[in-house]
């Protein structure tokens, strides 16, 4: 294995282990948050979404690191993102996690991998197809929020990290 | 605020910004963002070249994602790896046929959870291509580099999600 692929089952398996611990892997906390009566997943996300900003773009203003946008493109971001949604809910689990699952014992989250690569082989045969048309549709380029805002993302970062606590209060409150 | 929830679990506020700085230092160390659905079309194109290697070959999208172990691959495993070793540290590995929430709205049987798993994983992946990415990619990576396209993606995941998720599990579901 060469440098890169061993920072890769390291971060793995550390993330594996977070995962693991707050739940996150468990079809119960996937579809309880889709149905809205247990938002685990959501508080886990949220929180590790507000440190990386914080840390991400302190080390980017520093020259530190690289940011990595993925493209806007309304056609395959709202299209596929539908599309994802439909079939994450009748799953229970998510790329990322589906393995991790399987590593908890849960294998029947061996089904949703097997159907996980069959979808990515069809995508394959279809991709110069949506290359022509729909990742053609509202394509807006490699845009973050402040860019599209035209302000500093100073100001931004703030007032993500207080929508942040003001959503986890609320969630706290609903007891969800 | 409580360091552990009711079942047992490390606080998701806390187990989230652990993973935050892990994905900070991901970016430092070794130069990668977190994602996981491009290793499903590597892991289909190393499939498809046991049968058809002219094909993956020829194929555009499998030489702009190559079959090759890569750190995303490596990262993916990981995941496994460590939901495996945690859950026997702590006592929680349970072999599962079926999710329990499944069982009690449709029954113990595996052929339909295997059939409705697969077609999930499916859609899911086949989504997450088309959008550019999934939870993971998009909703932390995307989120945290505060993407315009993350969070259009991740809104949209969670849209088609509740959605079906309300159409299959709503009734007899019970707090995970």
């Amino acid at each position: 294995m060469d440098k890169l692929q061993i920072y890769g089952l390291v971060t793995g398996i550390l993330f594996g282990v977070l995962l693991q611990r707050a739940r996150v892997l468990r079809f119960e906390k996937q579809i309880g948050a889709l149905l809205l009566r247990d938002m685990t997943i959501v508080k886990f996300m949220f929180s590790a979404i507000l440190v990386g900003m914080v840390g991400i773009y302190a080390l980017h203003d520093l020259g530190v690191v690289k940011l990595s946008i993925k493209p806007l493109i309304l056609g395959g971001n709202i299209g596929g993102g539908l599309l994802f949604g439909f079939g994450w809910a009748l799953l229970g689990f998510c790329p990322g996690t589906a393995g991790g699952a399987i590593g908890e014992g849960r294998w029947h989250a061996l089904w949703g991998l097997a159907g996980m690569i069959a979808g990515a082989a069809l995508y394959a045969e279809l991709y110069p197809f949506m290359k022509r048309t729909v990742l053609t549709w509202g394509d807006y380029g490699k845009i973050t929020i402040p860019q599209a805002l035209g302000v500093s993302h100073w100001l931004v970062i703030p007032a993500f990290i207080l929508a942040g606590l003001g959503l986890f209060w609320f969630l706290e409150k609903m007891k969800v | 605020m409580k360091l552990k929830t009711a079942d047992g679990g490390w606080n998701p506020y806390l187990a989230g910004a652990m993973t935050g700085v892990l994905m900070i230092l991901s970016v430092v160390v070794a130069g990668k963002y977190f994602g996981a659905s491009t290793t499903m079309v590597r892991a289909a194109a190393m499939i498809e070249q046991k049968v058809a290697p002219e094909h993956v070959a020829k194929a555009e999208y499998y030489q702009k994602e190559k079959p090759i172990f890569d750190w995303q691959w490596l990262f993916v495993a990981g995941v496994f790896v460590g939901g495996l070793i945690t859950s026997v540290a702590f006592g929680d590995f349970k072999l599962e046929s079926v999710p329990p929430i499944w069982k009690e709205r449709f029954g113990r049987r595996i052929l339909p959870r295997a059939a409705v798993a697969f077609l999930g994983g499916f859609i899911a992946l086949f989504g997450a291509r088309l959008a550019g990415g999934c939870p993971s990619g998009h909703g932390l990576t995307g989120g945290l580099q505060l993407s315009v396209s993350g969070y259009v993606a991740l809104i949209c995941f969670f849209v088609g999600g509740l959605i079906v998720a309300n159409l299959v599990y709503r009734k007899g579901a019970r707090h995970g």
